[in-house]
Order: C-alpha cells, then sequence, then structure tokens
C-alpha cells in the first residue's frame, strides 16, 4: 500500500489503520520507520514535490521484491509542506519473522532516500529552497550533461 | 513531436520539441546554460521509464522527463 497525503501524516492513525489491516495475517514482525522534522539551521519545516508515475512504479517493483521474501511493504508520505515536528514519511515491512523485516526495512528506506522521485525544499523565511546539498542524484543522472 | 518536462526544482515550462533521439535533445538542451548544472545530475525518463544512456528511438508522442536529485522522508 502506498498513500499519498497532503501535508503532515497522521501518524497514529496510520500505524494503527497498517496494524489492524495486518493482525490476522499471521505476520510474526511489524518494523515501522517514522521520519519526522527537525528543527535544523532554522527551518520553518519542509516542504515536498512527487512525481507519481515514476514512484508508483518504484513502489511496485519493491512491492514484488518484497513478496519473493514473504514480506509486504506499506509507505505514506506527504505532499506539500510539513512543519517542525511533523511526520512526513512513514515506511513499514510486515514479514513472517524479525529479520527479513529487519533487513527490508533498512534496504527499503535507504533506496527510497536515492531513488524515490521526490523533492525536498527548506521553509526558511516563507521562502521554500531546495536541498539540493541533501539530495542524492538518481543512479544513471547526467546522460544529457556536455560531460556525457 | 515530443514532449520534454521538467520535474521537481527545475523552474523551466515544457518543451514540445521535433526530435527524434536523446542526442538530438541534449544538443538543445546544453544550448539553454540555465540547465547545464541539471543536465549533468539529472536522470531521464521516456515515458516514466527510466533510461540510462542516450541510446533511446523516440517516437512521435514520447514525453521525456528530466528527475534533479531526489530527497524524500
Amino acid at each position: 500500500m502506498l498513500s499519498l497525503y497532503n501535508g503532515a501524516l497522521d501518524v497514529p492513525t496510520i500505524l494503527k489503520e497498517w496494524y489492524e489491516q495486518e493482525s490476522a495475517s499471521n505476520y510474526g514482525a511489524y518494523i515501522p520507520f517514522v521520519g519526522t522534522v527537525r528543527e535544523e539551521d532554522g527551518i520553518e519545516g519542509l516542504s515536498f514535490d512527487i512525481y507519481e508515475p515514476i514512484l508508483i512504479k518504484w513502489y511496485e517493483a519493491w512491492k514484488k521484491k518484497a513478496a519473493e521474501r514473504g514480506a509486504i511493504i506499506k509507505m505514506a508520505h506527504s505532499r506539500g509542506d510539513v512543519m517542525l515536528h511533523e511526520s512526513s514519511y512513514i515506511a513499514a515491512v510486515f514479514s513472517p519473522k524479525r529479520r527479513v523485516a529487519l533487513e527490508l526495512i533498512e534496504e527499503f528506506v535507504e533506496d527510497f532516500k536515492a531513488s524515490a522521485p521526490i523533492w525536498k525544499y527548506d521553509l526558511k523565511d516563507s521562502r521554500r529552497i531546495y536541498a539540493l546539498d541533501r539530495s542524492t542524484a538518481i543512479a544513471g543522472s547526467g546522460i544529457l550533461g556536455a560531460k556525457s | 513531436m515530443v514532449r520534454v518536462e521538467f520535474l521537481g526544482p527545475i523552474q523551466k515550462e515544457p518543451l514540445e520539441l521535433d526530435i527524434e533521439n536523446l542526442n538530438q535533445l541534449a544538443a538543445i538542451l546544453q544550448a539553454d546554460k540555465s540547465l547545464e548544472m541539471w543536465l549533468e545530475n539529472s536522470a531521464v525518463a521516456v515515458n516514466d521509464t527510466l533510461v540510462g544512456s542516450r541510446d533511446v528511438v523516440l517516437q512521435d508522442g514520447d514525453r521525456i522527463s528530466l528527475l534533479p536529485p531526489v530527497c524524500g522522508g
């Protein structure tokens, strides 16, 4: 399940919904990761753009990889503005045993950071500033550049 | 014609171009100095599938997207 919301995530509700969806599915492990906006460099919050067609393809590929290991992955993300101490991202893995869930949540969140087509902006003095220095070029970037 | 879209923080309106391959696209976009950094750090998708080289033949109606560096979460 991939869910996108406008603004901050309602973390308790989403975690509870996911728990209830799978409570009778015979998974022994449920490992959620919640990303919360921290106070840093005087920001008021963060803002996100998402390119949904490629995000959906990326997520579907992960869903398949998880299924091959007997697990499922759920993810929620915010569009637009998310203020300090609110949350913009939740990922969770359900699996029969803890080892697969622990490994998958790490692999999934790392690849999410490196590949998911989402752009982050700092909100500062009511301006939206692209967080280039914290962003990662997607694998294979630069093919249209003069250096390639 | 193909449509070229600039995603996320690249502040540029979409282009409609009469081109047949990504080498032609690279030449056109490299002439725009405001895109210099973005061409070096952006990934390219044709019809929402990422491509790893310029070795792609474009068809009429194709949609090309430039995806600059990402940071979800």
